[in-house]
């Protein structure tokens, strides 16, 4: 079977990258200056429970184990992100040595 | 779209578990088949969980001025349908609840609903639906992710209006959807350009395991 898959030209590969970079520096732009403090940049998930505490709801269960601080916070998370990131990067580079499939 | 622990109800929980349950053993049963029948399609299902893996760690700031995080199940879903999507949200999911405290165990059956079941599913009718009609493989994951991300949320604004219908099942679910689904359409665009990035290059690589899975459009193959 022929495949006429058509890809992308590096210089789309690079707009897109960038018009991707520019909605997420966007918000830090428009909103520079305020922080957590004022209620700017904090998660929509704890806007959620807010709303939800405001019901007079009470949580009748909480995490076994939480991250003692931010900092141990933050290491999760980017550990989480470099194990995706190492396991895609694995497959790309072995499929690209592989060469295109038979 | 992390519902925190503790924050549903008992019954809420248990409905929200067993319906996940359902289609998470469903996607498990798929799984197998699939590692069965295309043995070469398991690396391509490592590559689309760890991209949940990523995504989903990476909180983002919105012009709503709050900060949300992109979900990554559009990509799986085009490839391998929402059941075997679910399977991928529920170890992500998992790992949070477990480790980072974002989720829980008791609301994992719900978070697995909205972004292993809703999301997933819809991506998955758009992307097919799209193909249907010719239309580009690469344009069609754009909008599979997009909506995948955006149904998401719009999902959890649901099940939390459900649960807590104060004053009104409408004002709450308006209330929801403002901090929820607003914040996540510049996201979810985000999210779709990155999909469509990683699809480009699944596309040089490989074109023929695509094409098996029947991720490409007709005019494509």
């Amino acid at each position: 079977m022929k495949h006429k898959v058509i890809n992308m030209k590096t210089s789309t590969l690079i707009i897109l990258a960038v018009i991707c970079i520019i909605i997420f520096i966007a918000p830090l732009i428009m909103y520079n200056g305020h922080g957590e403090d004022d209620g700017y940049f904090g998660g929509s998930d704890d806007a959620a429970s807010e709303q939800i505490e405001a019901t007079n709801f009470e949580p009748w269960f909480s995490s076994i184990w939480e991250p003692p601080s931010g900092e141990i916070e933050s290491l999760l998370f980017a550990l989480q992100a470099a194990i995706g990131a190492i396991i895609i990067g694995y497959f790309f580079g072995y499929w690209r040595g592989q060469g295109k499939e038979e | 779209m992390h519902i925190m622990e503790g924050y549903l109800p008992l019954t809420w929980c248990i409905i929200w578990f067993i319906i996940s349950f359902i289609i998470v053993a469903y996607g498990i049963y798929q799984i197998k088949k699939i590692a069965d029948e295309t043995p070469e399609s398991k690396s391509l299902l490592a590559v689309i969980g760890a991209f949940m893996f990523i995504l989903s760690s990476l909180k983002l700031p919105s012009v709503t001025g709050s900060c949300s995080h992109p979900c990554g199940n559009g990509l799986g879903a085009a490839l391998f349908g929402p059941a075997v999507t679910a399977v991928l949200a529920t170890i992500v999911l998992i790992f949070q609840a477990l480790l980072l405290a974002h989720g829980g165990l008791t609301t994992l059956g719900a978070n697995i609903f909205s972004m292993g079941i809703v999301g997933p599913f819809i991506a998955w009718l758009v992307y097919k639906g799209c193909l249907k009609v010719n239309i580009s493989s690469t344009i069609a994951i754009f909008f599979a992710a997009f909506l995948g991300d955006l149904l998401t949320y719009v999902t959890t604004s649901f099940q939390l209006a459900f649960a807590f219908p104060t004053p009104t099942f409408g004002a709450a679910l308006t209330a929801f959807l403002t901090i929820f689904a607003v914040t996540q359409i510049p996201l979810a665009i985000g999210e779709g350009i990155l999909t469509v990035i990683i699809w480009d290059r699944l596309k040089v690589y490989k074109p023929k395991l695509l094409d098996k899975l029947g991720a490409l459009a007709p005019n494509e193959t």
